[in-house]
């Protein structure tokens, strides 16, 4: 009797909370996020003269050394795709991983066989999402010279564009300060289009 | 470590602790059925919701009535999403037409969202309709954070009266529970959460050029890129602050739709511990002592405090290994240093270091940094969190009760050491009691070490392993470690949607929740029946800075032994192995 009765409370209680939780308040939120914040709640999409150009907060891959590169990225089958997160879930004596960090290591000297400083943590590790956007600010400045020599731009307009680029720490405390990678790279070549650079 | 990294952490736990008392007081009258702020608004719909499902809010039952109550709620929740998973492909808000989840990914799921686990063993972008994560998993992460409530605010009443039967109503707790608190909670962080980016839409996947395009691993040229779509705020609020833990995308709170900018990650981190860390004010006000509260949090919070600094300094000095490659890992101001894999650079080594401690702490289980890839001391510390029973703050309603739990067990221990009887507020502790919390302190542990045991001699269990050596242990260890204490994250790399883990793994779920959930119950039913026992000069203080202390060694000590062998075989010899 007294597991009927709990039975059907509980059959009714499911249904008017699902109403309740799982339409009515998603669904109001949806409406209101909408109505108040549309371009972040859709996804923060860079549009320039009715073309999109990717997301602010979706990172993509680099390999051409005329960009800034991103973090290596884990997700399959190629980097950096949005439809299926995912970090590399190394652990820190896995040989792959440290084999991976070689490799890296490597593919930037080749392109800059001139950088004697050493990489910067972030630059040659997988980040946990698969999708950062940013690299530090440090992994921005060891890849200037490289970048502004392959574009036969001078050193001091390419930090200025990464200046412009850089987030400071949220509220001045929270945070890292870090470049965006994307926003940084579409701005060097709107520069050089500008300039009728190569 | 930097100053302000410091700083950072330093700032998160003082709100912490601000905000206790007044959400604590609020809460404290919502269990009490007192007039609150809300009232206007949201009574009306109380009431209707009692008049629907015919509960008489002022009717109170016994233990059992209750438990049976929260059996079967979590039952019928349990098939509902189950059911929704097998079907999605029929339903609506379908735009990407995801298919039927299989039956022992639906029945893991589906245990695991209505034990307030939400452990993951799908990756969210690639197997959920938007129907699905609305209808199922969201529902869930209120209604079964509800529950815990529930039973705490049970318990609670309990410990609170004397010579009495009934300890209150499920009906009513859960559902004010959800009404009161959760759900006015859920809708502004959600959309503070908006503001800083987080998505909320129905729409179908956006398809992007990339600005430079790139091959995959068959060699084939890729040009665009899938941006993964929905309505994530909604979820992720509720998943932060019921310590739900279950991420809308695969990699949960790393993904940058889910957790945008610094300030998002700060509040999400915030929202994970606010109410369990509340519920200890709660406690004390409706015990009618607030200092007994305070001990508990402090209890708590000095615990919590030890783990997030020795977490930021472990994995802020970062891997040896690395150093030996010639890679900086040192911090300042514009490098994040430390050990970065896993980790992302806007929120560097604090705010991982921290969130990957307080939502082992709590049950939460949501993640912003890929625990597989921590340190082995850092991955240590996560272990040790949740062998700990999920009681430093722990899941909301469930931490609170498996601390009280202990509490128990520290009078009992130190009524035994200077030869009184112990007693709790009033209570005697007898024979029955501490049967009951016995068998509350033994059920987690065996059920972590059974199953890990059994997967590492079994081929199934080995399957799942990724990474070789001490690590891949550690994997297996943490994946039960995780289901049996209702926590939900992973060393994610273990390949565990199987139908071997995702049939262990739902039945440690369901341990952990059920025959905790039970005998706490029964605990409570048997102290309210107790006549109050007047303060002696023999009573034992519980609120004093000596009592806190007794009671943070009682659970180091507790927790720390039955694990001590596996984590040697872990984390431990993977430390080594790395310093060599």
């Amino acid at each position: 009797m007294m597991l009927l009765k709990h039975l059907r409370t509980s059959i009714i209680a499911i249904t008017v909370f699902t109403v309740l939780t799982g339409i009515l308040y998603p669904l109001a939120v949806t409406g209101l996020a909408q109505l108040m914040f549309p371009k972040k709640a859709n996804g923060s999409l860079i549009v320039k003269d009715g073309k999109t150009f990717g997301s602010e907060l979706i990172g993509q891959p680099f390999s051409d050394p005329k960009y800034f590169w991103s973090r290596l990225s884990a997700t399959g089958p190629f980097a950096y795709n949005a439809g299926a997160s995912s970090g590399s879930n190394y652990g820190p004596i896995n040989q792959t991983y440290l084999d991976g960090v070689k490799k890296r290591i490597q593919d930037l000297k080749a392109v800059d066989s001139s950088n004697t400083q050493p990489v910067p943590a972030d630059l040659v590790t997988a980040s946990g999402s698969g999708l950062d956007p940013h690299i530090s600010v440090a992994a921005a400045l060891y890849q200037l010279p490289r970048v502004a020599r392959i574009r036969s731009l001078n050193q001091d307009q390419v930090r200025s564009l990464v200046a412009q680029y850089t987030e400071g720490r949220q509220l001045g405390f929270l945070g890292e300060p870090r470049v965006n990678v994307l926003k940084l790279n579409l701005a060097l070549d709107e520069t050089q289009s500008l300039s009728g650079g190569k | 470590m930097t100053l302000n990294g410091i700083l950072q952490i330093a700032f998160y736990l003082a709100a912490l602790t601000l905000l206790a008392k007044p959400l604590g007081a609020f809460m404290a009258r919502v269990y009490q059925r007192e007039k609150t702020f809300l009232d206007p608004v949201l009574g009306p719909l109380e009431r209707l919701i009692y008049r629907l499902t015919k509960i008489s809010p002022d009717e109170e039952m016994d233990w059992k009535a209750n438990a049976v109550a929260l059996l079967i709620f979590n039952f019928v929740g349990l098939i509902v999403v189950y059911l929704i998973q097998r079907v999605q492909q029929f339903l609506p808000l379908n735009p990407q037409g995801m298919a039927a989840v299989t039956p022992d990914s639906s029945f893991n799921t589906a245990v695991s969202f209505a034990t307030n686990t939400n452990w993951q063993g799908y990756g969210g972008e690639t197997t959920m309709s938007y129907l699905t994560q609305m209808l199922a998993l969201t529902v869930q992460n209120f209604v079964s954070a509800a529950s815990g409530m529930a039973v705490l605010a049970l318990f609670i009443r309990g410990i609170a009266r004397h010579s009495a039967k009934t300890l209150g109503n499920f009906w009513v707790d859960m559902t004010r529970s959800t009404l009161y608190i959760l759900l006015p909670l859920a809708i502004v962080l959600s959309l503070v959460l908006v503001s800083q980016g987080v998505i909320q839409n129905n729409s179908a996947y956006v398809s992007v050029p990339f600005l430079q395009s790139t091959t995959d691993t068959a060699g084939v040229k890729v040009t665009d890129q899938v941006l993964a779509m929905g309505p994530a705020a909604s979820q992720i609020a509720i998943k932060q602050l019921g310590t739900n833990g279950g991420g809308f995308f695969n990699v949960n709170s790393a993904h940058p739709y889910e957790n945008p900018t610094p300030l998002a990650d700060f509040l999400e981190m915030l929202a994970i511990l606010l109410i369990p860390a509340a519920l200890c004010y709660t406690f004390g006000k409706m015990v009618k002592d607030t200092r007994q509260g305070w001990a508990i949090f402090a209890a708590m919070m000095l615990i919590l405090v030890t783990a997030v600094f020795w977490m930021y300094s472990v994995e802020g000095s970062g891997n040896p290994k690395l150093t030996a490659l010639g890679v900086d890992q040192q911090s300042t101001s514009i490098n994040p240093g430390g050990n970065m894999e896993g980790k992302e650079v806007r929120f560097g080594i604090p705010n991982s270091a921290v969130w990957a401690t307080v939502t082992t702490a709590a049950s939460n289980g949501s993640v912003n940094s890929m625990h597989d890839s921590y340190t082995p001391l850092g991955g240590l510390i996560t272990l040790i969190m949740l062998h700990l029973g999920e009681v430093v703050f722990g899941g909301v309603g469930s931490g609170l009760y498996g601390m009280l739990i202990f509490v128990v067990v520290a009078v009992f221990v130190a009524g035994l050491l200077v030869g009184r009887t112990p007693e709790y507020l009033g209570h005697k502790i007898e024979a029955y009691e501490m049967k009951m919390a016995s068998l509350l302190i033994l059920i987690m542990p065996i059920t972590v070490l059974v199953l890990t045991a059994l997967s590492v001699v079994t081929a199934a269990g080995k399957a799942g392993i990724m990474n070789p050596g001490p690590h891949g242990f550690s994997e297996i260890l943490y994946v039960f470690t995780s289901q049996a204490n209702n926590n939900g994250s992973a060393f994610a790399g273990a390949s565990v949607n199987t139908p071997f883990y995702n049939f262990t793994g739902g039945l440690a779920m369901l341990i952990g929740r059920y025959w905790l959930a039970v005998p706490t119950l029964a605990l409570a039913g048997s102290l309210v029946k107790k006549k109050l026992v007047p303060v002696s000069e023999g009573t034992l203080p519980t609120h004093t800075p000596l009592f806190i202390f007794w009671l943070i060694a009682v659970v180091l000590i507790v927790g720390a032994l039955n694990f001590l062998p596996a984590l040697a075989l872990g984390p431990i010899v993977e430390h080594f192995m790395m310093m060599q």
